[in-house]
């Protein structure tokens, strides 16, 4: 146990430090938001066992409200970004309660079809600047006094609620609540025998798991000062799957570790690669699920486990 | 000329006509999944790379070696299907005995990697193949000219996708093929090479798909984005069919390709979504797909 | 274990991050940001890269003793890509130039960043004119073409030689939506009417449904308003579903890459707008030549504009001594460009470059006869014809009183 808190303070240091570091804050930035959102979709997959194809339309809708209220009408920005989530946690709670009466991968196939919906609107609608997206989202004043203008105050701001959400999702993954869940996932005919109303426990995970979902993306369309289409595309799904698979599900950190991985890779694979780095997220893709299912973070607990404990003095 | 909304017949007529040629692509190709499904549980989110490979390998088929369309017709999805027997020893296999998502994301990566690859070597431009020359030329309706061509697809999807129907529901074959399914260890105690069925299965399916991709190539340039494009949609066809239904899976295929149409003509916008508007319908009301048997 | 993970991980990010960043201060840093492997990556692309590689050793490989540095990345067709990585370079690189390949929904976002890093932006793959109306910036140069360039070429033959009526197939975005509104305003200038227009997802796999619109329409013309594999997809679905027989097909933006990969067979007749060609005279024709040693192809109008862009930059800063974004832009909007690419040509103060334009028509097999031998010219436009007159929608230039 010790250990690990070591190891979450040395991170923490390192995060905080970032910025002497050269490290470039934007980079950064856009690493935490995809990291929020993969442990809000771990939240589902890994300790729900809830595989959902279209959680990108979470993120994106979130993002697309907050940046046309910032543009458009001249919202503050954490008056937008509560906005932005409370449009990710109804449109959850509409998708949740369609998706969850079916299970695996019809599961998959609803909540793929309605993301598909999402996208189409997002598309079609006269405010979301259709393939142009939305550009030249500013990033304001938080509550009036804190520029977010500076890369700097804003990494700051992004790393608090970081870790505000990773923090939070600990706090729901170990309550009576996320006991269910868990107890949910293993089995869940027990689940239904002992009298829990499985449907309740499964939508409310759902409507969080968007719900943070879209906090990652609301603060992602003020860090980059952009939202288009992809953040509401089938391939943003499918990334926050990767990020999830390769960072270990159904462990805390390893959505982090992954956005982690897949976030660099992208960034700076493609600079060495080109076009290659599709068919290499590939490769990693099915690495992971034919060898390496537990992913980094799992694999990494899973050896501890097996070395032998050293005696007590 | 008579109007039905204000729109002319004629013009309702054609967007039908089409809807028809696109319903018997989805019809091939999500009979390739349903087969796959329906016969070895295993959601094949790479069926639109096999498709892109098939349409590749009648196209490189005639670069390099001068194989002409007749030929390719069959040499193509014989060489694709070899390859997924490939595929279905090496890797699928390892994921059998694990929840049925790590199939499909394994096929889902699969895919990936297939289209990457394509992209980077042929670039995204696209190739031209040519219709081959008997096929050429048009027939005259009325309400609009039909390429020979497209008559071609109709007819060839129509008559592979009933004889594969035929096969798997009427016949000793297919009846062995479901029973693999049901019971493989019984099966193999009769002797039966249960491995090779399965390998052969998927084989099939995905040659089902090559077929598909030999098909499209006069009429799309062949390029690496041709599969991705369309498995989301044959996807959704299957779903609605019912995934463990073949027939269901060719009916959705063509009737879901003549309501694309008719919406083309009504509301052109929602001619992407509409398929998945209707998926998300069937799974709600009926969730086992409208021939589905579960 | 954890211990061990965490290290590694901060040593790859510490790595990754050190890597990315290049000494700053004394290099000029030129970059180049495009379709590299999806519809328009034959259009610049890789081979875009190398050319303006070749333009900066053909400069010396160095400006005011310091030496040139050429970044590239893909944008694959996503605005938020593109910008990101522009930004990036900006903060991190010390970039002084960008050069927006293909993409005009990108270039915009592109340009949004321009504006706030100041740094020089030469647009030369996109079409959109707002680059240099609504969306124009102090720091943007649109190089090669234009929406409205397009229009007055290709819209304006094809009017003269009879095509009065169009029906528009229009890609559903930012370029196609332009390109249509320059069409249709150049069509009716002419006496000519706009039927109606169908909008088609970009990228869409087949064309028919919306051509036998077109057709039944009864119009004339059949306006593409799309680029690409879009545009090669929709004119052979035309052909084979017997609409050329009836309506005439009007390539509003095609690219000698096209061409080619439609064959002559199936392209001969058409009508396009082109900045450049290969074949017009000896200085092209050894740009050309030396292009396809390397690739194995003609190159096409945005691949020879981004050996002129570049070129251009460079004897921009060294005038001024500096590579100051206001001095340098300064200067650039007063020297007349004359290379290979253009002669005669010179940025306006909304940045559009105006230059002389030429509207082609594709031979006949029989016409053609060497490899590459396809447009035969029917008009040169003067730079002022073709682009038009100042719209006033850039804040930078007024119209006109």
């Amino acid at each position: 146990m010790r250990a690990v808190a070591v190891v979450y303070a040395l991170l923490g240091l390192f995060a905080l430090c970032v910025p002497l570091l050269g490290i470039y804050p934007v980079f950064m930035m856009q690493v935490l938001c995809f990291a929020m959102f993969a442990c809000a979709y771990n939240l589902l997959l890994g300790f729900g066992r809830m595989l959902s194809f279209g959680h990108a339309a979470f993120f994106g809708a979130a993002a697309y409200a907050t940046g046309w209220l910032v543009t458009a009408h001249a919202w503050g920005p954490g008056a937008a970004i509560l906005a932005g989530v409370a449009v990710a946690a109804l449109l959850g709670l509409v998708v949740g309660a369609l998706a969850i009466r079916r299970q695996g991968i019809y599961f998959a196939m609803i909540t793929l079809a309605l993301a598909q919906l999402v996208y189409f609107v997002c598309l079609e609608a006269p405010f979301t600047g259709g393939e142009n997206g939305l550009q030249g989202v500013p990033r304001g004043r938080l509550l009036g006094l804190l520029p977010l203008k500076s890369d700097l105050v804003l990494y700051y701001l992004v790393l608090a609620v970081f870790v505000a959400v990773f923090l939070f999702i600990r706090r729901v993954v170990h309550s009576p609540f996320g006991q269910v869940l868990k107890a949910i996932r293993d089995n869940e005919p027990r689940a239904i025998s002992l009298g829990y109303e499985i449907n309740r426990y499964k939508l409310l995970a759902f409507v969080l798991s968007a719900t943070l979902a879209g906090l990652a993306g609301s603060l992602k369309a003020l860090v980059f000062g952009f939202v288009t289409l992809s953040d509401v595309q089938q391939s943003t799904s499918g990334e926050v799957v990767l990020m999830t698979l390769l960072g270990g599900t159904g462990t805390f950190f390893g959505p982090v570790v992954g956005a982690a991985v897949v976030t660099t890779l992208q960034q700076y694979l493609s600079d060495l690669v080109g076009g290659w780095v599709i068919a290499i997220i590939g490769a990693i893709f099915v690495g992971c699920v034919l060898s390496f299912r537990r992913g980094i973070v799992g694999e990494l607990a899973a050896l501890r486990l097996r070395r032998p404990r050293r005696p007590r003095p | 000329m008579t109007s039905v909304f204000g729109i002319p017949v004629a013009v309702i007529l054609g967007q039908l006509m089409l809807g028809l040629v696109n319903g018997s692509f989805y019809a091939m190709l999500s009979l390739g999944l349903a087969v796959i499904f329906g016969l070895m549980g295993v959601v094949n989110f790479a069926h639109g790379a096999f498709y892109t490979l098939g349409a590749f390998a009648a196209l490189l088929g005639l670069q390099l070696f001068g194989i002409n369309y007749w030929v390719a017709l069959i040499v193509a999805p014989l060489a694709v299907g070899v390859l997924g027997m490939l595929i279905e020893r090496l890797l699928l296999r390892r994921v059998y005995g694990l929840d049925p998502l790590y199939g499909l994301l394994l096929t889902f990566g699969l895919a990936l990697v297939c289209e990457g690859s394509l992209n980077q070597v042929f670039g995204a431009t696209g190739q031209s193949y040519p219709v081959p020359p008997a096929l050429e030329g048009g027939l005259n309706l009325g309400f609009m000219f039909l390429p020979l061509y497209r008559a071609w697809v109709i007819a060839v999807s129509i008559v592979v996708c009933f004889s594969t129907w035929y096969v798997i529901e009427r016949t000793r074959l297919g009846a062995t093929l479901r029973a693999a399914k049901e019971n493989a260890p019984l099966l193999q105690s009769f002797g039966v090479n249960v491995p090779l069925l399965v390998a052969g299965t998927f084989g099939g399916g995905v040659a089902l798909a090559a077929l598909a991709g030999v098909l499209a190539s006069p009429i799309v340039l062949v390029n690496s984005h041709m599969g991705s494009s369309l498995v989301v949609v044959v996807f959704a066809v299957v779903v609605i069919g019912g995934m463990g239904s073949i027939l269901g899976a060719i009916v959705s295929g063509l009737v879901l390709g003549l309501v694309e149409g008719l919406t083309k003509v009504l509301y052109p916008e929602a001619s992407d979504i509409v398929v998945f508007v209707i998926m998300a319908l069937v799974l709600i009301l009926r969730p086992a797909g409208l021939f589905g048997r579960d | 274990m954890k211990l061990r993970m965490l290290t590694l991980v901060t040593a790859a990010a510490l790595a990754a991050a050190a890597g990315g960043r290049a000494l700053a201060a004394d290099e000029v840093v030129i970059g180049d940001i495009d379709d590299m492997s999806g519809v328009y990556a034959d259009v610049m692309g890789a081979a875009g890269v190398e050319v303006v590689k070749w333009a900066v050793a053909d400069f010396g490989g160095s400006v005011l003793g310091r030496k040139i540095t050429v970044l590239s990345a893909d944008h694959q067709n996503k605005p938020d890509i593109g910008a990101s990585k522009f930004r990036e370079w900006a903060d991190q690189n010390g970039l002084n130039m960008l050069i927006g390949g293909s993409n005009t929904g990108v270039n915009i976002a592109m340009a949004k960043v321009a504006a706030v890093k100041h740094v020089p932006t030469f647009h030369i793959g996109p079409g959109g004119a707002s680059l240099s109306n609504e969306d124009c910036t102090a720091y943007t140069v649109h190089y090669a073409y234009d929406t409205v360039a397009l229009a007055n070429g290709t819209a304006t033959a094809i009017v003269n030689a009879g095509g009065k009526t169009w029906f528009y197939l229009t890609a559903d975005y930012a370029f196609g939506t332009q390109l249509q509104a320059a069409a249709s305003k150049v069509v009716e200038a002419h006496g000519g009417r706009n039927i109606g227009a169908v909008r088609v997802p970009l990228g869409a796999a087949d064309f028919s449904s919306f051509l036998l619109q077109a057709q039944a329409s009864g119009a004339q013309v059949l306006g593409l308003s799309n680029a690409g594999t879009d545009f090669s997809n929709s004119l052979k679905a035309a052909n084979e579903f017997g609409i050329t027989r009836t309506m005439k097909p009007a390539a509003l933006l095609a690219f000698i890459t096209d061409i080619n990969s439609l064959g002559l067979a199936t392209a001969h007749g058409l009508y396009l707008t082109t900045a450049w060609y290969w074949d017009l005279n000896p200085e092209t024709r050894a740009f050309g030549k030396r292009f396809f040693a390397r690739f194995n192809r003609e190159p096409t109008m945005d691949q020879a504009g981004a050996y002129s862009a570049t070129l251009s930059y460079l004897k921009a800063v060294k005038a001024v001594g500096s590579t100051d974004p206001d001095k340098v832009m300064a200067q650039l909007k007063k020297t007349p460009i004359n290379d290979m690419f253009t002669t005669g040509g010179y940025i306006r103060a909304d940045g559009a470059m105006i230059h002389d334009m030429y509207v082609m028509q594709v031979k006949t097999p029989q016409e053609s006869k060497y490899p590459w031998d396809y447009y035969k010219v029917v008009k040169k436009m003067a730079g002022a014809e073709a682009f038009g007159p100042i719209t006033g929608l850039c804040p930078l230039a007024p119209a006109p009183k």
